[in-house]
């Protein structure tokens, strides 16, 4: 009952606010849809804490412990970012910059979006997963689009192809992985079921399982924006409006590490050997590289932090595929702090190029002066980011470099140069944004002040202190993914 | 080799040949005609392996193909291409050779990469899901030689005939839910794309995908 309220609000949220359009009260809509599928993953995942795993819907749904917490985390921030929204769409509106359309066209867009991720993670039937990440892809296609530059349609353009062959890719992987499961389980639906799958996970033929995880790394690796397939990502990133770029980089990604990891854990668990893992590790440490010396060359801000993604994904992927309890515990923890510190990045950078007209870094200057939750906001999530202490990403970071030294000792310089050259490029680029004076093209700006400070203490608070049912849920779903 | 069998060769070549057809075609309404073509063949395949292997909700699979990548997307296509008056656009595809050999070390590799499902198969159409892996890699072939905003369309629209393929020869089809949705993905993109057709045109005022560079002088 609350999986069908938790996704059906979002659904008919959409249909509401097609129809609702440009009206006065939209954004307050849009934030009420996504409170209540908030509310719902809440009840829900409070169901799943007391009564354990949960199979639903003729075994269509299934809820554990590693995809209960990515839903709880997906509507949050989907909440925040409605509210952040609502006083950045409103100025993009008045500055002419969103048609009357693009205004009903973001609103419906942005919850079918909630809808299609909550779906992929919710959902039992790998097939279904494939679904449900294609459309989270088309329905932001055109809200990266939104402002109709050359640059945004050409960002737009890119994104759908790419990710559009990405994603087939990951069709052709689901394809053999059915091939391989109908042998065992039977013909139907009953042999796509994840929870079916890793029962029988030992009888699955690995030659298939090997190719199949191939390609699904490929399709599913594209749109978690690894290296190399990482194209599409900052420009999508950069050309698109700031909630999206919020969104986008906080929650698809992490929908799109979730699918790849469900099917790791399956091929592992097949094949015997930790082939899945160490091509996880290899693209993951490939990013990681590869994104942070990327940084030192920016220009434009949201540029800047799309990379800065990268590197993210990549380090969470990497320990992803070195396995073992206290990486995979550090991953699922960089997963939640990265999400919460990187949209709570966003919503200060939007400001912030609101402010100044401009995303270019050498025009934004004395942010702290101009406005203080702005500047302070931007400061703490980057030292957030770059994994200072006490901030959340510090222990996730802490603890896959311990995982590192511990089972690949070999290649824990190379993470630590990654991580530090990222370290240096973000304060470089960041330090001169705060100060100074305020320079005369700024212009002041009605921030959202929730969203910002919401996230910043809720990192602040996991890095000081983790709650104990987080915990005890990270633990569980160590386990699962064994 | 029994009878059904081959013709389900018969129908796999023909899919292949017009996946190599694609790959070098240069008139934009040739190219649709082709890419009606490969559809036809793939729901006749498709009905085919149904009725040998009794598998009756192939059935629906072949009928959702004939509707949907005979008739509906070629239709928008269609309508788009006069709205948008290209159809008398011809298209410079340069170096035809090397993209045949390139094609043709794809269908190669196909095999190879193949092997291991074949021996596995005990269905009729094993010897099929190489040809539908080469359609695969034909289609995105096509993605990377090919600047035109539509031909890019029909050669991602060419992968996926090329995905459906395999389901088919390697499974006898997905579970009909995961067909109807991958069905509802691509009418949306096409939705989608016909969109972005204006968008482009509107902004670059022509639909070669080259002029749009401007991200890549950025970096």
């Amino acid at each position: 009952m609350t999986l069908i309220i938790l996704l059906g609000v979002s659904f008919f949220a959409a249909i509401v606010l097609a129809f609702v359009g440009d009206r006065r009260f939209a954004p307050e809509i849009n934030i009420l849809g996504s409170a209540a599928t908030f509310i719902a993953s809440v009840v829900l995942a409070v169901h799943v804490y007391y009564e354990g795993p949960m199979i639903a819907g003729r075994n269509f749904f299934f809820v554990d412990a590693f995809n209960v917490y990515l839903t709880v985390l997906t509507a949050f921030v989907s909440m925040t970012t409605a509210i952040f929204s609502r006083r950045y769409m409103r100025r993009e509106r008045e500055h002419g910059r969103v048609s009357h359309w693009g205004m009903r066209f973001y609103h419906a867009m942005f919850q079918l979006f909630i809808f299609a991720m909550l779906l992929a993670l919710l959902t039992n039937n790998i097939g279904v997963l494939w679904i449900a990440m294609e459309l989270a892809t088309l329905s932001t296609v055109l809200l990266v689009s939104l402002y109709r530059t050359p640059r945004a349609i050409e960002a737009a353009w890119k994104y759908f192809i790419l990710c559009g062959v990405g994603i087939a890719q990951a069709l052709f992987g689901t394809v053999l992985l059915y091939f391989a499961a109908e042998k065992v389980l039977g013909e139907g639906g009953e042999a796509l079921l994840w929870t079916n799958l890793i029962q029988v996970s030992g009888q699955l033929e690995p030659t298939v399982l090997r190719l199949a995880f191939v390609f699904l790394m490929v399709g599913y690796g594209t749109k978690v924006g690894l290296v190399p397939l990482h194209n599409w990502l900052p420009d999508a990133h950069s050309e698109g409006p700031t909630p999206i770029s919020a969104v986008l980089s906080g929650l698809l990604l992490n929908i799109a590490l979730y699918a790849l990891v469900r099917c790791k854990v399956l091929v592992d668990l097949s094949t015997g050997t930790n082939m899945a893992g160490n091509m996880m590790m290899g693209f993951g440490l490939l990013s990681i590289l590869v994104a942070s010396f990327s940084l030192l060359r920016r220009k434009d801000i949201k540029r800047l932090f799309a990379y800065s993604s990268i590197e993210h994904m990549g380090i969470a992927t990497f320990a992803f595929g070195l396995g073992g309890p206290i990486a995979t515990f550090g991953a699922l923890l960089h997963m939640l702090v990265h999400s919460l510190t990187k949209s709570s990045i966003f919503f200060t950078v939007g400001h912030a190029s609101q402010m100044h007209g401009t995303q270019e870094m050498s025009k934004i200057k004395g942010l702290i002066k101009g406005n203080p939750l702005v500047g302070w906001g931007l400061v703490f999530g980057v030292m957030a980011i770059v994994g200072m202490p006490p901030f959340g990403v510090f222990t996730s970071e802490f603890l896959i470099l311990t995982a590192t030294m511990k089972d690949a000792p070999l290649l824990a310089p190379l993470l630590l140069l990654g991580l530090g050259v990222a370290f240096a490029a973000l304060f470089r680029r960041v330090q001169p944004m705060i100060s100074g004076a305020v320079p005369s093209n700024q212009k002041p700006v009605k921030a959202s002040h929730i969203p910002i400070i919401l996230h910043m203490v809720l990192v602040l608070i996991i890095g000081i202190y983790m709650p104990n049912f987080l915990s005890e849920w990270f633990h569980t779903a160590v386990g699962l993914l064994k | 080799m029994n009878i059904a069998a081959q013709i389900n060769s018969i129908l796999a070549a023909l899919v292949l040949l017009t996946a190599f057809g694609l790959l070098v075609q240069r008139r934009i309404y040739g190219l649709l005609h082709l890419f009606a073509w490969q559809g036809l063949f793939l729901s006749i395949s498709t009905g085919v392996v149904g009725y040998v292997a009794r598998q009756h909700h192939l059935y629906i699979s072949s009928i959702l193909t004939l509707a949907l990548k005979v008739i509906v997307l070629p239709y928008i296509l269609h309508t788009l291409i006069v709205r948008l008056k290209i159809h008398k656009e011809v298209e410079t595809v340069v170096n035809i050779p090397t993209t045949m050999l390139m094609g043709i070390a794809l269908v190669i590799f196909s095999y190879h990469l193949t092997a291991p499902i074949r021996e596995l198969s005990t269905l009729v159409t094993r010897s099929t899901i190489a040809v539908a892996l080469a359609t695969v890699m034909l289609g995105l072939l096509m993605m990377i030689t090919r600047r035109h905003a539509v031909t890019q369309i029909i050669g991602f629209l060419a992968m996926e005939n090329g995905l459906f393929f395999a389901a088919t020869s390697a499974t006898y089809g997905m579970p009909l839910v995961v067909e109807l949705g991958v069905g509802l993905d691509i009418l949306i993109a096409a939705f989608i794309f016909g969109i972005f057709f204006f968008h482009i045109r509107e902004t670059f005022d022509s639909l070669d995908v080259e002029q749009m560079a401007r991200l890549k002088e950025e970096e």
